[in-house]
């Protein structure tokens, strides 16, 4: 699984981070998301595709395979 | 594929059911007969209603969904909100770009991590109004001595507001929030609290802090009066949400001996469970309005530019496609799917701190008074149908 964020789509709501502090962080000056591991392992891959879904704003894109 | 209207719209908004927790029935009818269905206002004028967990989704997320009041076609469902609409600016009722131009400003103040540093402020406030609360003896109403105060003295600390001024917000905020308001009621509220806010930003210009206010101030880019419209969204928005989940939930576990328990007994499981008491509570409950700026299509309806929408937060969050057994309170489910902080770019931006509030103070009320219950017989509660906030007018509690 690859993941992927768009920074302008992202209103900063931290829904990701909620989700998956591993993966997902908000950028300290303005809260927008910041992915700390593009690849992540494959035990985080279901929380992922969560915080995909939760995500208001469709920030988060995941490329399975 | 388009269905046909009914021939009598659904007229909005409709009376809740025998169960006070519950969304009225015929928003649930709507969901399982008529996902996108016409309903009519207190005025006549008519519009969508959309009450499916993916078409409210859809829509929120959909940017050509405005939420610009100013635009023709906006649904109002008060007449109080329809005469101020030329006259608000806060970004809530702004679009892209000046919308996250806004949002952008305030949302490292919102951030995960920042809630998270206020726990131990917020573990205080808690005690400190128990304390008050238990020091005055039963019966108490846990509306007014410890849901309210609570949010209310974090926003003022927060923004850098004195909370010595908390009852002059209190009053006025309720007034706002009030679908019985008339148009000058809230004008006059929101024009003193607008102005009181504007004072300050001129104060803090002279006298920096590291509030909210100042730091908005601080930055230049905006007038005196976008940083007073910009704290008075945030007071308001602060304000009753938390207060009236506070004290709903508590009576939702009462009235739940069996989740009741299972939260005292597990203290852990109060995350989950507040996300589970938004998702069943739902108080913003009037729907989130929007208006279509090109001709767009929602669960197989057309929608036409200039028509408006309501999406049912409330319907959303009972639909069993998603949440299964949705009309019941389970607070081991997953429910972080739900829409109670609504969707796409306006969702909440205060929601880390408003989770944060929820879950110290409902794990706090529950282990420190253990023999919490109602004080009055449950039939005397009065809810909130008629503000634009659900909850109960007051919770009178003894333990
Ligand atoms: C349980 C408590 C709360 C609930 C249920 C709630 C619910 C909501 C909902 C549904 C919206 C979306 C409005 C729309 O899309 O038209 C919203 C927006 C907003 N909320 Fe909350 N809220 C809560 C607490 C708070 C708190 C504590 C704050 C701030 C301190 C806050 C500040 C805001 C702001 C500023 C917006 C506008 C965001 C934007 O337009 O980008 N809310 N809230
Ligand atoms: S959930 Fe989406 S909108 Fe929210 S911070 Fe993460 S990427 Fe941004």
């Amino acid at each position: 699984m690859r993941v992927s964020v768009d920074t302008h789509r992202c209103c900063g709501s931290g829904q990701c981070v909620l989700a998956v502090p591993e993966v997902f962080d908000q950028r300290e000056e303005d809260g927008i998301v910041r992915l700390l591991d593009e690849r992540p392992s494959a035990e985080l891959h279901d929380e992922i595709r969560t915080a995909a879904t939760v995500c208001p704003s469709g920030a988060i894109e995941v490329h399975e395979a | 594929m388009t269905t046909a209207h009914p021939v009598t719209p659904l007229s909005f908004p409709a009376p809740r059911g025998a169960c006070p927790f519950d969304p009225p029935p015929a928003y649930q009818r709507a969901r399982r007969e008529q996902p996108v269905t016409r309903v009519t206002l207190w005025d006549g004028s008519q519009c969508w209603m959309v009450t499916r967990h993916a078409d409210v989704r859809v829509v929120l997320r959909d940017q050509r969904f405005s939420s610009d009041a100013r635009r023709p076609g906006f649904p109002f469902v008060t007449d109080g909100r329809r005469a101020l609409a030329n006259e608000s600016t806060s970004f809530i009722r702004l679009d892209d770009p000046e919308h996250a131009r806004l949002r952008r400003m305030l949302t490292a103040d919102f951030m995960i991590k920042k809630a998270e540093v206020l726990r131990p402020r917020v573990q205080r406030i808690v005690d400190d109004f128990l304390d008050r609360m238990v020091e005055h003896g039963a019966p108490a109403d846990l509306v007014t001595e410890f849901a309210l105060p609570i949010p209310s003295l974090v926003i003022c600390l927060l923004l850098g507001v004195d909370y010595a001024d908390h009852t002059y917000f209190q009053e006025r905020s309720r007034i706002m929030l009030n679908n019985g308001s008339t148009a000058d009621e809230i004008r006059q509220a929101r024009d003193e609290l607008t102005e009181y806010l504007g004072r300050l930003a001129q104060r803090k210009r002279r006298e920096p802090d590291d509030g909210i206010i100042s730091r908005l101030v601080a930055r230049g880019e905006l007038t005196d009066e976008e940083v007073a419209s910009t704290g008075l969204l945030l007071l308001v928005a602060g304000h009753e949400t938390t207060a009236n989940m506070t004290s709903l939930s508590t009576l939702a576990l009462l009235r739940d001996p069996a989740q009741l328990t299972r939260l005292r007994a597990e203290p852990a499981l109060v995350k989950p469970a507040v996300e589970e008491l938004l998702r069943f509570l739902t108080i913003v409950h009037f729907g989130l309005p929007r208006v279509a700026t090109e001709d767009l299509e929602v669960g197989g309806q057309t929608i036409r530019a200039g028509e408006g929408v309501l999406c049912m937060l409330s319907a959303a969050n009972r639909d069993e496609e998603v949440f299964e057994g949705a009309d019941r309170l389970d607070i081991g489910r997953e429910s972080r799917r739900h829409v109670a902080f609504g969707f796409g770019v306006h969702q909440c931006l205060g929601q880390p701190l408003a989770r944060v509030e929820l879950q110290i103070a409902l794990e706090t009320l529950l282990r420190r008074l253990p023999g919490l219950r109602l004080a009055v017989p449950y039939e005397d509660i009065r809810f909130r149908t008629d503000m634009a906030i659900y909850g109960v007018h007051e919770l009178p509690v003894a333990w």
